[in-house]
Parts: structure tokens; C-alpha cells; sequence
């Protein structure tokens, strides 16, 4: 049993690796992209696809890109992975949190493809992965938002109670707070990152409860669409610039920017400098962008918030900068201290001021 | 022109050449369908139907057809004795959730530790999950007689609640910074549903799907229990002279339907998907009604159907990635293997005519 096991294994190794070795004799560098939803979001998916789209008028003739959508987490992920790799990707994106075992298990079979996992943490000879500081952008919302509500009550949509969410909301509110000490936070958690219908519900509970500054962690434009109707109500773009909203509530967004990434990455593949590399930019290397602040906001806020943006971008500031304290009162940063990237990496808690508590 | 004529008796030779037929009109008319959204038709069509099982990389993709077919399978199976009977589980999904929540929630109670009997605890856990779950919409309907569509329907989205709270809270890895998820079943040992033989995409849920099989077409062919369901489904009024007791047939039906998708989730997340996570669900409990119609409540066809239902999903797979067919293309194209089922499936139950001639045989 156990010699069989070994003999069949080795004759699939084999079968991989000379699939691949055939594969592998075009000239062209292939680059797969997985991505978890439609290419036509208008969110995550959608920025994701553009990157890929960067990719192919970067280097034109000389590489050829393929994506499989709305790739379910889990053993499906898995078997999509396989098929690019077989087909003789040298390359491959997976761009969801859900597909970091599957990228693990896949990367010890094809030891000479390369991967790159977005929003995970675990990495091998093979693998890198590469997320975006998206919380710098929430630095510059959460002042905006401060500035702009006259209820002072700033609604926000979480998608998923995970540390890069929590630490979204905290930025948010420690900037909101800087510029309003009387702004409140009422959190809707909505256990999706994509369904318009439930965006959309969530929005109107925080608008009935007197939010009239939306900010949300999930994908669709529903909540934007929710805030139109209601009127009074601001809300951002998240993950892509919703510009369609740019004359009605969305004064401002934050725009992942996967294309610069992707593009060096893909050149590092063909000039052979590729090595596995744990990433995670912001505002400064362009992976974090903040969309156009409309005339909606006044002259001196988005001074106020471009200034902000700046002065994240030179490295001047960090948003989490002490005297910082956590929800039940404890002390987490001294004055002057910034946070380090791993507490941030696994935020699970609060900053104090915010009510209510992580579900989980 | 034409007219529909009622058979006295579903034709045999149809019931068995429909499904053939159905899938030859969703091969013609996807082929439409994808020349229209510019892609060569003819290999649309081989690249969906004939590539994972005879092209290139067929080696990896024959064993992945009972890994995706598997699960499809065995819950079909266990709807079909309900649907049979005319007790309706819709909620499979949530009966699955629950499976997985349940093996995997008892194989971590014993992590760290190895030992051989973790894993049979883990497969009777499962199907206690699935059959409790879908013991509920059993019980309403017999003491209350409510609807067990819309009760088995409803607990799904429950059970999806429930299924990120446990990723979230309780079975969240706590060696996962914070993420959700929980551990990898993969790295336990004791708790893993390995591939029975490497290669070959055999773990036990597959095991599982063929036994189901076999053990409903004894059932249903051979037991009264099963007399007694196909009774009921064809003939109600002749199946309470007869002495049915409806009530037990209904807890029969949904709890072994239950507990069928409970095993399904406890093999999916043991094996497979390895971990329960928030999204850890991907429709199986949804896709196993058509694959139970599409396998006309037959296990054989059932067997069969979830085996062409995988096929179309790997199959798709490929040629969105080879040929750029998006992926609403795909799921279309499965829509209407589904569509072409139900309308070849009057020929099974009606004669068309020519009217001109029917009134010469009246004459």
C-alpha cells in the first residue's frame, strides 16, 4: 500500500512535470489569474481584472493572460490552480483570502510555477503573497467623514469581522474622532463581501438610525445606491472608484491598484529575478489610491484630507500613531509609537471610543 | 397542426432517450450560444465535454470528476426517495453545512491527538448534523403540518449564519492570526479523508456516493419501505388504504436525505476543502436537485447525471480559462441542460400528433 502510494505519486509528479516542461515551450509568459467573483463587480474583482488587463498592454505579444471567475474557495480553487499551471502558466494570481491553503497545495506540485496569493499570510519557495495598507486610504475617509456629518453619527458596513476589516473601522474612527470628538461609530456587519441586496438593507438600517455619512467595507455600489435615495447621505467607492456616483453621494474613494504590482511582477518572472517576497504597499507605491474628492466637500476639508493623504504617502505619518488605547481602556501605543505591522496584520480588537462589540 | 396526446403510461422508450436528447440540444444550442459571444463553437463544445476526459491533461481530470461528483451524488440520492414520495427537501445546502460543522467540530475536539477512531466519530457526527437539520422541517410538517419547502428552505440560510459564526468563533484556528477559518483538517492526520489511492481522486465520500447507490436501487426495487415511497409519490389515496403511515414516511424520507448530505459535508470539509470557512458552502446541496431530476430519481441515473453535472463544471472551467468564456456563459449552458430535461420530458408523458392525421384515424 504505502510503496503504491509512493510509485503513483511519483508517476503523477512525473506526468506534472513533463505537462509542464511541454508546456512551457512557447515563447509568451502565461499569466493566470483566480478570481472569487464576476469580472464585473464593479469591486475587488473588477480591479483585479484591470490589473490583468495592465499586464497585457504592458508587454503586449509577449505574454498571454487567462482567469478563470467566481472560482468557489476550497477544492474547486484548488482544481482551477491545477489546469492553469498544467496549461503552462509560469505565473499565477490568486486574489482571495479564501484561496491560501488551496495556493499552498498546489505550489508543492508544480515546484517551477510561480504564485502569488493576495490578503494571505502563508508563503513557500513558490509562493508570495501581497496585500494592500487599504487602512491609510480609511485614514483619509475617516476625516472627511468626520468633517462632513452634521448628525455625527457615521454608519459602517462590515463585510466580515477579520483583522483587515477591524483595522479599516479603527483607522477610520481614530481619524473621524481627531477631527469630530462628538462622531459616533454604528457598525452593520453583513457577512458578505458581495450581495447587493444585503448592502443595500444594511445601508438603510444605519441611514433610519441617523447616519448620514456611509462608509463601507463590501463590494457593490448598493450602499451608494441606498445613500442617493435617501439624499442627505455621503458615502466612498470601495475597491474601485465608483465614479458613476461622483455627482450624487460619493465624495470620495478608495481605489485598490493592483497594476503596478502585477506588472513588475510578471517582468521579474520573464528577466528571472522572481523570488518569493512578502508585500504589503499603501498610498506611496500607488497600491492604495484615493479617488477624486468631489466639490461636495468643502475647499479647507479636502485640503485637510489631501494633506493627510500626503503626509502618509512621504512616511511622515502612520494612522496608527499613539497615545492610542484599546476598547476596554487598556493602554496599546504610547505617545509618539507607531503600531508594528504584525499587530496590525491580526488586529481583533477595538480602539477605545467605538461601541459595541467583534462578533466571533 | 400538431397535438399533444396524454400517454396512458409514461413511455419507457423515452424516459431512457430524453436525458441523451436533452444534452444533444444543450450541446447544439450552447454551441449557438457560444458562437454568438465569438468563440469556435465545436470547440466550446469538445473543450466542455471532451477534454477533461480524453484530452491532454485527462489524467488529472478523470479522478476530479468524482471529486466534484461525488458529493452531488450522494445528496441526490437522498433527495430522490423524498422527491419519489412527493416530500420535498430543498434544503440540502443547509444539511450539508450542518454535516460539516458537525464532523468537523468532533474531529477537532480531539486535536492534537491521532488516533484511528477519530475519524469514524467524524463520519456518524456528520450525518447526525444533516439528519437533525433536516429533522426540523420533519417534525413541523408532522405535528404541524407546515410546508417543508419553505422550513428546509429557510434553515439553509440559518445554517449559512451559523456556518460563519463557527468560522469566526468557535472553530477558528487559533494558530490563524486572527483570520477565520478553521484549522486545516488536511494537516490532521486522524481527521484527514485522504484520496483512498493517490491519484485517482477516490476518498471516502466518494465510497460513500457509490454505496448510496446501490443501497437505494435495493430500496426502491426490492424492499416494501421502498414499495411503500414510490407508492405514495404515484398513487396517495391507493398508499393510505394500503396503510402508509404518511408521518413516517416524511421522517424517513427527510432524515435520510439529511443525514445523506450531512456525510457529503463531513467528506467535502475533511478532504477536499480541508477547513470550515465562511464560504466553505458552493451550492452542492442546490445543484443535487437538478442532478436528482436530470438523473430522472433513478440511482443510476443519478450516478450517471452527477458524473455529466461534474463534467460540465470542469469542463467549464477549462474553457473559461482556455477560451475566455465567461463564466455566466457557463452556468447558462448548465441552465439549459436543466431547461431541455423538462421540455424533452413531455415526449415521456405526451404523443405528438399531426391533427390531420389523427382525425383520419378516427374516421
Amino acid at each position: 500500500m504505502k510503496i503504491t502510494k509512493i510509485l503513483t505519486t511519483a508517476a503523477l509528479a512525473l506526468g506534472m512535470a513533463t505537462a509542464v516542461i511541454a508546456g512551457s515551450h512557447s515563447e509568451k509568459t502565461k499569466v493566470g489569474f483566480v478570481y472569487v467573483g464576476p469580472v464585473g463587480d464593479g469591486g475587488w474583482t473588477f480591479e483585479h481584472n484591470n490589473g490583468r488587463l495592465a499586464v497585457e498592454a504592458e508587454f503586449g505579444d509577449k505574454v498571454e493572460t487567462v482567469f478563470v471567475e467566481s472560482v468557489p474557495e476550497g477544492a474547486d480553487a484548488e482544481r482551477v490552480m491545477t489546469q492553469m499551471a498544467l496549461n503552462g502558466a509560469d505565473l499565477i494570481f490568486t486574489t482571495s483570502f479564501g484561496y491560501m491553503d488551496p495556493t499552498i497545495n498546489v505550489a508543492a506540485k508544480f515546484p517551477n510555477v510561480r504564485f502569488e496569493h493576495a490578503t494571505g499570510y502563508k508563503t513557500a519557495d513558490n509562493v508570495s503573497v501581497y496585500s494592500a495598507r487599504f487602512y491609510e486610504g480609511r485614514a483619509v475617509q475617516g476625516t472627511i467623514a468626520g468633517r462632513m456629518t452634521e448628525s455625527n453619527i457615521i454608519g459602517y458596513i462590515g463585510s466580515f469581522p477579520i483583522p483587515e476589516v477591524i483595522r479599516g473601522i479603527n483607522s477610520a474612527y481614530i481619524h473621524a474622532k481627531k477631527v469630530n470628538p462628538d462622531v459616533t461609530f454604528k457598525i452593520v456587519w453583513a457577512y458578505t463581501w458581495f450581495d447587493p441586496a444585503k448592502e443595500a438593507d444594511a445601508a438603510k438600517v444605519l441611514i433610519e438610525q441617523g447616519a448620514d455619512v456611509i462608509l463601507q467595507h463590501t463590494d457593490s455600489t448598493a450602499p451608494l445606491a441606498a445613500a442617493a435615495a435617501a439624499g442627505n447621505v455621503i458615502g466612498f467607492g470601495q475597491a474601485s472608484d465608483m465614479a458613476e456616483f461622483a455627482d450624487g453621494p460619493r465624495v470620495s474613494s478608495i481605489i485598490d491598484n493592483w497594476a503596478p504590482y502585477y506588472i513588475e511582477r510578471t517582468r521579474a518572472v520573464m528577466d528571472g529575478t522572481w523570488t518569493s517576497v512578502n508585500t504589503w504597499d499603501g498610498i506611496a507605491q500607488g497600491m492604495v489610491g484615493i479617488g477624486e474628492i468631489t466639490d461636495r466637500v468643502p475647499a479647507d476639508v479636502k485640503a485637510e484630507a489631501t494633506a493627510l493623504k500626503d503626509s502618509i504617502a512621504s512616511g511622515d505619518y502612520h494612522p496608527f500613531t499613539g497615545p492610542l488605547k484599546k476598547q476596554d481602556g487598556s493602554d496599546w501605543l504610547a505617545a509618539g509609537e507607531t503600531a508594528d505591522d504584525g499587530t496590525l496584520a491580526g488586529m481583533n480588537f477595538y480602539v477605545e471610543g467605538i461601541e459595541g462589540d467583534i462578533p466571533g | 397542426m400538431f397535438k399533444l396526446e396524454k400517454r396512458p403510461q409514461p413511455s419507457k422508450m423515452w424516459t431512457l432517450l430524453t436525458p441523451p436528447l436533452a444534452v444533444l440540444a444543450t450541446m447544439i444550442f450552447g454551441g449557438l450560444l457560444f458562437g454568438l459571444l465569438g468563440n469556435p463553437p465545436v470547440e466550446a463544445i469538445r473543450t466542455i465535454f471532451w477534454d477533461p476526459l480524453f484530452g491532454e491533461f485527462a489524467f488529472y481530470y478523470r479522478p476530479q470528476l468524482l471529486v466534484k461528483g461525488g458529493p452531488l451524488i450522494l445528496i441526490a440520492i437522498g433527495l430522490s426517495l423524498g422527491f419519489r414520495a412527493g416530500i420535498w427537501n430543498i434544503g440540502a445546502e443547509g444539511q450539508y453545512i450542518m454535516g460539516a460543522i458537525f464532523g468537523a467540530g468532533a474531529g477537532l475536539a480531539f486535536y492534537p491527538m491521532e488516533a484511528f477512531y477519530i475519524f469514524p466519530i467524524m463520519v456518524i457526527a456528520g450525518a447526525i448534523g444533516g439528519m437533525l437539520w433536516a429533522g426540523i422541517p420533519a417534525f413541523l410538517k408532522v405535528k404541524f403540518g407546515t410546508n417543508e419547502i419553505l422550513v428546509s428552505l429557510m434553515l439553509v440560510y440559518v445554517a449559512e449564519q451559523l456556518l460563519a459564526s463557527m468560522s469566526l468563533g468557535l472553530l477558528k484556528n487559533p494558530d490563524g492570526f486572527g483570520f477565520p477559518g478553521s484549522r486545516n483538517l488536511q494537516q490532521y492526520a486522524s481527521a484527514h479523508n485522504a484520496e483512498l489511492i493517490t491519484g485517482t481522486g477516490m476518498h471516502w465520500g466518494v465510497v460513500a456516493a457509490f454505496i448510496a447507490v446501490i443501497f437505494s436501487y435495493i430500496l426502491l426495487n426490492r424492499h416494501m419501505l421502498g414499495f411503500s415511497i414510490r407508492l405514495t409519490g404515484e398513487a396517495p389515496r391507493a398508499a393510505k388504504f394500503s396503510g402508509v403511515s404518511p408521518a413516517r414516511l416524511i421522517l424517513f424520507c427527510l432524515g435520510t436525505s439529511g443525514a445523506l448530505a450531512g456525510l457529503a459535508g463531513m467528506f467535502e470539509v475533511a478532504g477536499p476543502a480541508g477547513q470550515i470557512s465562511i464560504d466553505f458552502n458552493t451550492g452542492y446541496g442546490f445543484t443535487a436537485i437538478i442532478v436528482a431530476f436530470l438523473g430522472r430519481l433513478h440511482p443510476v441515473g443519478i450516478l450517471l447525471a452527477g458524473l455529466l453535472m461534474a463534467l460540465t463544471y470542469i469542463g467549464g472551467e477549462i474553457a473559461q480559462s482556455n477560451l475566455g468564456l465567461p463564466a455566466a456563459a457557463i452556468q447558462l449552458f448548465q441552465g439549459m441542460l436543466l431547461f431541455f430535461l423538462l421540455a424533452v420530458d413531455l415526449l415521456t408523458n405526451f404523443r405528438i400528433r399531426l391533427a390531420s392525421s389523427r382525425r383520419k384515424g378516427v374516421a
